[in-house]
């Protein structure tokens, strides 16, 4: 039988439905209603940033979420002038009646977003028929602010917190008696020294892999020229190998001054503080070869540290050395307790400095963070009642914002 | 003046970077992001001093033949085999050298160090975890449930002991870290008015 007529027909029948679809489709689109505008648009500039953005507000389009002329989203419209040309900026989803217009404050990157320039936005709303315009509205400048409203608790503690610590300041320099309670880590730096000295071995000190902007690692360094004066007095070696080549050079200045302040700078060996590596692991390998070629008598970590904390205070107690350490890296504390004799813990570490100094204007500051404490104690309780009582400005006092 | 000028800069910077916190203008922003450039320029200096400290101490090592003098020549022999595999006319960071000195002898030495962290955390736990004292039993107590939450075969015990080591950790454990952490707060604004005001002088190397 031959079947070529019948494909004929059958595939003429198939473009005339097509065509016929399309057709209807076409008529569709064109007979579909365009979706009522957005109302009531306002643009603000962002409160409390940098000056490159504005807030974008709307009323939804009345055919919002409704019937045949439903709306699909909205499109963010902004220019230079109310007349326009305008361009488009965001295409936001249905349903949603706010967004955020804003940039970079790098004039060469293609998001920068001018401050103190006038603009004029508007928003339509569309669908498949096509978009409805809002009024314009403009013009709206994006401004940088001076003072950030959302970091007022921040202000005011540091402010509190500053008025404390010159207050016990002026009390010690004036004579006044403060008590501060002993810590062992601290009182064990010199008998650790003296150790050095009668075993005729040396002291590793490790500064941690922190940089000199760590906190951890200025309060290190106090310590350390306290450390070097001791040895230098006692006559014994320290070794000093560093992670961070900035904090090599301000360690060797550290020790340098300490020799100088014990009487004696000719002992200083310009060999004893250097770089080894800026390799986290590759620092571990370094210093667990010192301690177990050169068996120090003592081991001092006190810094920043991270993982390498149990590698280098386990190989310290297999090389049989004494230990005392100290970070404000929470993570890394309780391997420190584990494997060292002598632990500083967390703010210890800083207050190390006045304990070991004993001057009255360092010891002033350790009073000034009790009394922080007992405030932020103080709080806690107030706070604890207050949410029993479901008092929210109570905790809002203390909200900080972005 | 040799030290008034220090203290001064540091005052000055100190001031601006605790003020630079509460203005978020892009002035402030942008003066900020300057600083930070060029702490990251006196880093790259400062590595050229740290590269040549560790040439002069091992150099010198070696010319005294101090003991243990050999591992300072495979100290050299590495810095420098890679800084000359790493020359752009001998292929760069993706010559066969440099790649295969990189892939095949530093990254398995650095996981190797890494690796002993497991065998140094079973030697400590086995020293902190012997039952001397009360507080020592309630470490190990507290330890053996937290362990045991992670073991398929307790059946509903399992879950029981899930409970309880959840309880541990966020609330005694949890207790203790915030109160470690509040210290922490403190000590770190404390210890930064007493740099700015210059009465914490240890890292100008002087008391």
């Amino acid at each position: 039988m031959n079947m070529k007529p019948i494909v004929w027909v059958v595939a003429m029948l198939l473009l005339a439905a097509g065509a016929w679809a399309q057709e209807e489709a076409v008529t569709d689109t064109t007979t579909m209603t365009l979706p009522a505008p957005p109302t009531n648009l306002r643009v603000f500039d962002i409160p409390h940033d940098h000056g490159h953005g504005v807030i974008v507000e709307w009323t939804l389009s009345p055919d919002d979420g409704t019937g045949k002329n439903d709306v699909v989203g909205y499109r963010v419209y902004r220019a230079d002038s109310p007349g326009g040309p305008f361009e488009l900026r965001q295409t936001i989803p249905m349903g949603v009646d706010s967004t955020s217009d804003w940039g970079v404050k790098e004039s060469d990157s293609p998001d920068y977003y001018p401050n103190n320039k006038d603009f004029y936005y508007k928003v339509a709303a569309y669908n498949d028929g096509g978009e409805t315009d809002s009024d314009v509205f403009g013009p709206v400048q994006a401004k940088g602010q001076l003072f950030n409203p959302g970091k007022w608790p921040v202000l005011v503690a540091v402010v509190l917190f500053t008025i404390f610590m010159l207050y016990f300041i002026f009390r010690a320099k004036r004579g006044a008696e403060l008590y501060i309670r002993p810590l062992a880590g601290i009182e064990a730096v010199d008998e650790a020294i003296g150790r050095a000295t009668e075993m005729g071995k040396p002291i590793l000190y490790i500064l941690g892999l922190g940089t000199a902007a760590d906190i951890a690692t200025i309060a290190s360094f106090t310590i350390l020229g306290r450390v070097a004066k001791k040895v230098a007095e006692y006559q014994t070696s320290l070794i000093v190998p560093c992670y961070d080549p900035i904090v090599m050079t301000i360690a060797q200045e550290t020790v340098k001054t300490g020799y100088y302040n014990a009487g004696r700078p000719d002992a200083y060996n310009e060999d004893s503080v250097y770089f080894l590596t800026n390799q986290q692991f590759a620092y571990v390998g370094g210093v667990n070869g010192i301690m177990l070629r050169e068996h120090p008598a003592t081991n001092l970590y006190l810094g920043k540290f991270y993982a390498e904390s149990l590698i280098l205070a386990e190989t310290g107690a297999v090389a049989g050395s004494i230990q005392i350490s100290g970070t404000d890296e929470v993570t890394q504390i309780p391997f420190f307790v584990v494997a060292c004799d002598y632990t500083l813990i967390g703010e210890e570490l800083y207050a190390a400095s006045a304990y070991l100094g004993r001057e009255p204007v360092l010891l002033g500051t350790l009073k000034a963070q009790d009394y922080g404490k007992a405030i932020v104690i103080l709080c806690i309780i107030l706070g604890t009642v207050a949410a029993i009582l479901n008092w929210s400005w109570f905790v809002d006092l203390f909200h900080v914002g972005q | 003046m040799k030290k008034e000028i220090p203290l001064l800069i540091v005052f000055v910077s100190g001031l601006f970077m605790a003020v630079q916190f509460f203005v978020p203008h892009s002035t402030s922003e942008k003066i900020y992001e300057f600083v930070m450039e060029w702490t990251i320029i006196i880093g790259i200096f400062a590595l050229a001093l740290g590269i040549w400290s560790l040439i002069r101490v091992s150099v010198n090592r070696i010319r005294r033949r101090t003991p243990n003098w050999q591992y300072s020549i495979v100290i050299l022999a590495g810095m420098f085999g890679m800084v000359i595999f790493g020359l752009s006319f001998l292929g760069g960071v993706r010559s066969y050298m440099f790649r295969h000195f990189f892939d095949y002898v530093m990254i398995p030495l650095h996981a190797t160090m890494f690796s002993l962290l497991a065998f140094f955390i079973a030697s400590a736990a086995f020293r902190a975890f012997r039952a001397r004292t009360a507080l020592a039993t309630v470490l190990l107590l507290s330890a053996l449930i937290l362990m045991l939450r992670f073991n398929p075969y307790l059946g509903p015990l399992g879950d029981q002991d899930a409970a309880l080591a959840a309880w541990i950790l966020n609330v005694p454990n949890l207790a203790a870290k915030r109160a470690i952490i509040i210290g922490i707060g403190l000590g770190i604004v404390a210890t930064a008015l007493k740099v700015i005001l210059g009465i914490e002088r240890g890292y100008m190397g002087s008391d």
